[in-house]
């Protein structure tokens, strides 16, 4: 293990026609961290994560995972990189016409074809239950679960691969405050089981209280600053202040106690 | 050292143990778990000392041996108990794969499925079409409730925008029954009676079923996939709560467009398939078009046209019907919003068919043969 980070974003800058969205922006998520990024809505928390993996073409700006820059990296190198992380998009972005186990089943059969049928199914069903759900969904149609179960079946997919790095996109936006509290924890356990690289962007104050390790604010079209949430509440920047002390960040420091 | 999984079955002081090697992760796995699941003897123990990297689907596979051998597993790293423990306990016995059922009774239930189906789908058909018609009478008892700029709307993409494909496809039609027509009256000597071939099937028949089938495929798909992706994002719902009935909002407006506008519509292609038969007469056989349009007159009895334009509104409001009710259906996910869509399509298209088989038979009886 060495000190390198696992994601190295410097001199971002993405732009839709006139509209910039990111100017010179710097990142970096250590190995290891759950890094939480924060921002009003519209400052591109979104789109950085789109660019960090590789869906959105940025307009300027180097990219390196695991230590490879992605837009240097052949056809090849590119899908390598991809089994090494997982994506749990906002809306769970499961497959609608498969089942949950065949959902968890698509990168398997994807990346590895000589794996036995049976096989695959218990694979896929101890996946699915390490994300909370119980074995007998696996079957199910995503239009058969609720909002949080389907979030628990897209993260069983996430990570099919056994991925080292993790993206998650508002895990916890839309659930109520017990699945939400349930949601943290299990990423917080599975983050300590499987060893993994958690880049999530959120705004639940919550969650960034009780298991990033880092948050990183976005403002002003870049990172305006990166640390624990002390560090960052003595920092003078009004949106921070207002962020973290405002009437529902004073709550969650108090839940946390 | 190959990366690659490997194990070797030892015998130790009369205890049989599995020795792995190389790396148990998924990529590196090869035969091992087939070969696993054949073992000759029960394990007592799994040696794990000399595996470089383990991963979930490692993990799970120590776990089997433990599980069903009851072997122990000795020299494992900090990381591959905490992955072992971890797939301890995501093992859930309850099954997640539906037993396969045998080829007879799998196909004695799909038809008995798509019986019934079939049924209840023309059961909800007609339930659809006396919820329509209770929305037209609340509709006519009070007119201000006509969502007259969503009719006049769906009157454009019904009829105008279709006017050059319908018309396009009528003229070629007509074309091509004058050319076979003659043909075959030709051998008869008889290549005059290809004017009354051409003016009577068009007037009757073909003007308004080929114009049916070209506005089912147009308008009714679309009313389906329309209607059906409203649904999935509970459009459909949001307008309930709000007060506003989709069966006057939505639906009528629809049924109501492909209603008026089909015998309009089969008119037009009625005229087209016309002009392209009378093309063809002289073009091909040296008519004129003042003797084709004479003789026209003579041979195409006015109830011909009867016949047409008393059954374009019928097709239309069918059509109208089964794309909207098909995509009242939707729900669940995406891939339903295309399987309505084709079924909108083929049930306009088939009861088109059978209504106009009894139609047939009606005006004949009646004496408009």
């Amino acid at each position: 293990m060495n000190d390198d980070p696992i994601i190295s974003v410097r001199g971002l800058r993405n732009s839709f026609g006139e509209h910039v969205v990111h100017e010179n922006l710097d990142i970096d998520v250590q190995q290891g961290e759950i890094l939480g990024v924060v921002g009003g809505s519209g400052t591109g928390k979104s789109v950085l994560l789109r660019s960090i993996i590789g869906l959105q073409e940025p307009d300027e700006g180097e990219i390196s995972i695991f230590g490879e820059q992605i837009d240097c990296a052949t056809a090849e190198e590119n899908l390598d990189l991809r089994r090494r992380w997982g994506v749990l998009f906002q809306n769970g972005a499961l497959f609608s016409t498969l089942t949950v186990a065949e959902n968890v089943q698509v990168p398997l059969r994807e990346f590895y074809k000589n794996i036995d049928e049976d096989l695959l199914c218990e694979i896929a069903t101890f996946k699915i239950v390490m994300s909370g759900l119980k074995a007998e969904d696996a079957p199910k149609y995503p239009s058969e679960l609720s909002g949080g179960m389907r979030k628990r079946a897209a993260l069983a997919r996430s990570l099919a691969l056994d991925p080292r790095l993790l993206f998650l996109d508002e895990p916890t936006a839309g659930l109520d405050p017990i699945g939400a509290a349930a949601f943290d924890n299990l990423i917080l356990e599975l983050k300590e089981a499987l060893g993994l690289t958690i880049f999530l962007i959120t705004h639940d104050l919550d969650t960034l209280h009780t298991i990033c390790d880092r948050v990183a604010v976005l403002a002003d079209k870049k990172v305006i600053a990166s640390g624990t949430i002390e560090e960052l509440l003595a920092l003078d920047h009004p949106w921070i202040q207002e962020y973290f002390n405002g009437p529902r960040g004073r709550a969650a420091l108090a839940a946390k106690g | 050292m190959s990366l690659d999984a490997d194990f070797t079955e030892l015998d130790e002081g009369g205890e049989r143990v599995v020795r792995f090697s190389g790396r148990l992760t998924i990529a590196r796995l090869g035969d091992v778990p087939q070969r696993l699941d054949t073992l000759e003897f029960h394990p007592a123990q799994a040696d794990v000392s000399a595996v470089d990297r383990v991963d979930t689907v490692g993990a799970w596979i120590l776990h089997k041996l433990t599980r069903d051998y009851g072997a122990e597993i000795v020299g494992a790293s900090d990381r591959a108990q905490r992955l072992i423990r971890q797939v301890t306990i995501a093992d859930d016995p309850a099954k997640s794969r539906h037993d396969d059922e045998g080829l007879f009774r799998r196909t004695l239930e799909r038809v008995g499925e798509s019986t019934l189906e079939a049924l209840s789908s023309l059961k909800g058909l007609l339930a659809f079409f006396g919820g329509l018609l209770i929305a037209t009478g609340r509709v006519i008892r009070h007119p201000s409730r006509l969502r007259i700029n969503s009719v006049v709307q769906r009157f454009e993409t019904v009829g105008i925008s279709a006017l050059g494909i319908i018309g396009l496809m009528s003229f070629l039609i007509g074309i091509v029954i004058a050319q076979q027509g003659a043909v075959q009256l030709r051998q008869f000597g008889a290549e005059v009676f290809t004017i009354n071939l051409v003016g009577r099937i068009t007037t009757r028949e073909l003007g308004v079923l080929m114009t049916a089938i070209m506005v089912a495929g147009r308008s009714g798909s679309a009313f389906a996939a329309q209607i059906g992706s409203m649904k999935l994002a509970e459009e459909i719902d949001a307008m309930r709560t709000i007060g506003v009935p989709p069966m006057e909002a939505l639906i009528l407006p629809r049924v109501l467009a492909t209603t008026l506008l089909m015998p309009l519509l089969g008119f037009y292609s009625t005229v087209l398939m016309i002009a392209g038969g009378g093309l063809l007469c002289w073009i091909g056989l040296g008519i004129p078009p003042e003797t084709f349009i004479l003789r026209l007159r003579e041979v195409v009895p006015m109830t011909d046209l009867w016949v047409g334009l008393i059954k374009a509104p019928v097709f239309g409001m069918i059509i109208g019907l089964a794309g909207c009710y098909q995509g009242m259906q939707v729900h669940g996910n995406n891939e339903e919003v295309g399987l309505r869509t084709t079924a909108a399509v083929v049930q306009a298209i088939f009861l088109v068919i059978v209504l106009d088989a009894f139609f047939a038979v009606f005006f004949s009886s009646i004496g408009w043969g």
